[in-house]
């Protein structure tokens, strides 16, 4: 094996152990912002999609890597800015009430 | 190995400290206190980790190279109109139709990383054929996990959305020879991967294995329906981690091992609570759904439960509501479903300045995805200290005057825990039965979700109270304040 692949290897075993660490202790109630949060950050495929897309040097590979970079994008601005949202509404005490309710949509 | 240019090795950090984004962001996620602002911390390293790679392709170029405009174009092209949409899709969902959305962009997020994969391979075999360029075994062999993985999360999250939207029959889909099919699918990916790992170049065969992976997502979801779906979102996202990991593999890049192995984790663990929430093993979800097998032993009861049901009025449950000194209320998708979470805090609040104690009772699978009723009574501006989870409130339905139970109907059947014949038998329930009263909103005597009936409708301590639960809310709140 090359050192590369048996660095990438290690880095790859020690992420799991810390994402196994880092989950096990959050309590249900934000479960899904969770994994909408986690959601988002395998949108760091974006990174790879760009430097795909740029050595695209032929029409075939033009046109995946410039739907892999949309994918990629759509997966990461949507899950956080939809994370966000779930987690904005997370609050101790309702601070003003606010002006909702009889017809008011979610 | 020469060192790292500055601007390299800048960059090279810039990733790491991404990477240590995630991890603390996540970590901060653990508390709905610092939740947010972790999410925040996550997305600034992500944002770092994108600007930096944009800096890297800029100065040094690709592969020795300088990117051509029309490499800058298809970038700048590709993350206006996919942050366009992620943009848009994002702000104007509503909050119930959320877990659809999340499925979807997991979807885009799996197909991406396996659109990598593919590029390169199909890249390097082209050099190949020329002689200008080797195909080490470590290459393929991430590039054939990484599509397989990629693929079966794509379609297959497509469809768990097309089915939480209704655009795909969200009953369990069984189709003839589906075993059959799946075997002929995996010994597709096997003899291929044989094939490619002798070190054999081909497109082609690439191709059948990108195939059998769509069909697999799709062969794996469809027979699978009902309260099952979280479990199955959750896993997908375990899978798309996975691959994006894989593609990290495929063209050397340690941050998208790092998020991608993150995710990876993750996602298991979470999928592991949910079906644990369900007593369900994954493995039994994952082979057959709910109610494919056993409907008849939840149906027979159906006629005993239909006869005995109790309707109360809105004004008898209003006063048994305004004069109780406890009151837990049993929150279920039906509720999600009427928008009428407003509704149900304008109650609870009303109820609060009587002086009575409200409490929400939060199954971990209530509402399509585990913590998605916390999210939309959250939204409702329901203080969190007021939300409870199962295992604390259990003990509380003891000394609970009434129980109002709003449009939740599986997470409350008391066969789980005394009718072994039962589909559900195990999975562990709210005990909304031990309320000394107990109040049902319902739009009918329909089945829940999980297609079997309630017997928890048919004891004397329940009233029925039909009715779209936003109206019922409605009502009951005009009547309470006109005790």
């Amino acid at each position: 094996m090359s050192p590369t692949l048996v660095s990438a290897l290690t880095v790859f075993v020690l992420a799991i152990l810390v994402g196994f660490e880092v989950i096990s202790k959050v309590p249900a109630t934000l479960h899904t912002p969770l994994m909408s949060g986690a959601n988002s950050i395998h949108g760091i495929v974006l990174v790879g999609a760009m430097i795909i897309a740029a050595g695209a040097d032929n029409p075939l590979s033009q046109v995946l890597s410039l739907v892999a970079v949309a994918f990629a994008t759509m997966n990461v601005v949507g899950g956080y800015v939809v994370t966000d949202r779930m987690l904005q509404m997370f609050r101790k005490k309702p601070t003003a009430p606010r002006p909702t309710e009889p017809g008011a949509e979610g | 190995m020469s060192d790292f240019t500055v601007l390299e090795t800048l960059v090279r950090l810039l990733w790491l400290v991404g990477a240590a984004g995630f991890v603390i962001g996540l970590h901060m996620m653990n508390s709905p206190a610092t939740a947010r602002r972790g999410n925040q911390l996550s997305a600034g390293g992500m944002a770092l980790a994108v600007l930096g790679t944009i800096a890297l392709l800029a100065v040094y170029g690709w592969a020795g190279a300088a990117v051509q405009p029309v490499g800058w174009l298809i970038i700048a092209v590709g993350i206006l109109v996919g942050g366009g949409l992620g943009l848009y899709t994002a702000r104007e969902v509503k909050m119930t139709a959320m877990p659809q959305l999340v499925s979807l962009f997991n979807a885009v997020g799996g197909g991406a990383a396996a659109l990598i994969a593919i590029d390169d391979y199909v890249r390097l075999a082209g050099q190949v054929s020329t002689g200008g360029a080797q195909l080490p075994l470590e290459t393929t062999v991430a590039t054939v996990l990484d599509v397989i993985i990629g693929c079966i999360t794509f379609s297959g999250s497509l469809i768990a959305s097309g089915k939480l939207q209704g655009l795909v029959a969200s009953r369990p889909v069984v189709f003839p020879f589906s075993r059959a099919i799946n075997v002929v699918l995996v010994l597709v990916w096997v003899a291929g991967a044989a094939y490619l790992f002798a070190g054999n170049v081909s497109v082609p065969v690439l191709a059948l294995i990108i195939l059998a992976g769509l069909v697999f997502g799709v062969t794996l979801v469809m027979p699978i329906g009902g309260a099952d779906m979280p479990v199955v979102i959750s896993l997908l996202n375990s899978f798309t981690g996975t691959a994006v990991a894989m593609a990290g593999f495929v063209i050397d890049n340690p941050i998208l091992i790092i998020a991608g192995a993150l995710v990876g984790a993750s996602g298991a663990i979470l999928t592991k609570l949910m079906a644990d929430a369900m007593n369900r093993s994954i493995v039994n979800i994952m082979v057959g759904g709910f109610g494919t097998g056993d409907t008849a032993a939840g149906t027979a009861a159906a006629g005993t439960s239909a006869g005995n049901v109790r309707e109360v009025s809105v004004d008898d449950a209003a006063i048994m509501l305004a004069y109780a000194s406890s009151v837990i209320f049993v929150p279920g998708y039906g509720l999600a479903v009427a928008q009428a979470q407003h509704a149900a805090r304008e109650l609870g609040d009303l109820l609060e300045d009587r002086g009575v104690d409200v409490k929400y009772a939060i199954h971990p699978v209530a509402g399509r995805m585990p913590g998605h009723m916390n999210v939309l009574l959250a939204e409702a501006n329901v203080p969190y200290p007021q939300l409870y989870e199962m295992e604390d409130i259990n003990p509380l339905f003891d000394q609970a005057d009434v129980a109002l139970v709003l449009g939740a109907n599986d997470v409350t059947n008391p066969a789980a825990r005394s009718n072994p014949a039962s589909p559900i038998y195990g999975m562990p329930i709210l005990n909304v039965d031990h309320a000394k009263n107990i109040i049902v909103n319902k739009r009918s005597m329909r089945p829940g979700y999980a297609g079997i009936d309630n017997e928890l409708y048919a004891n004397p301590k329940t009233g029925m109270l039909f009715g779209d639960a936003k109206d019922a809310l409605s009502q009951l709140v005009a009547a309470v304040k006109a005790l």
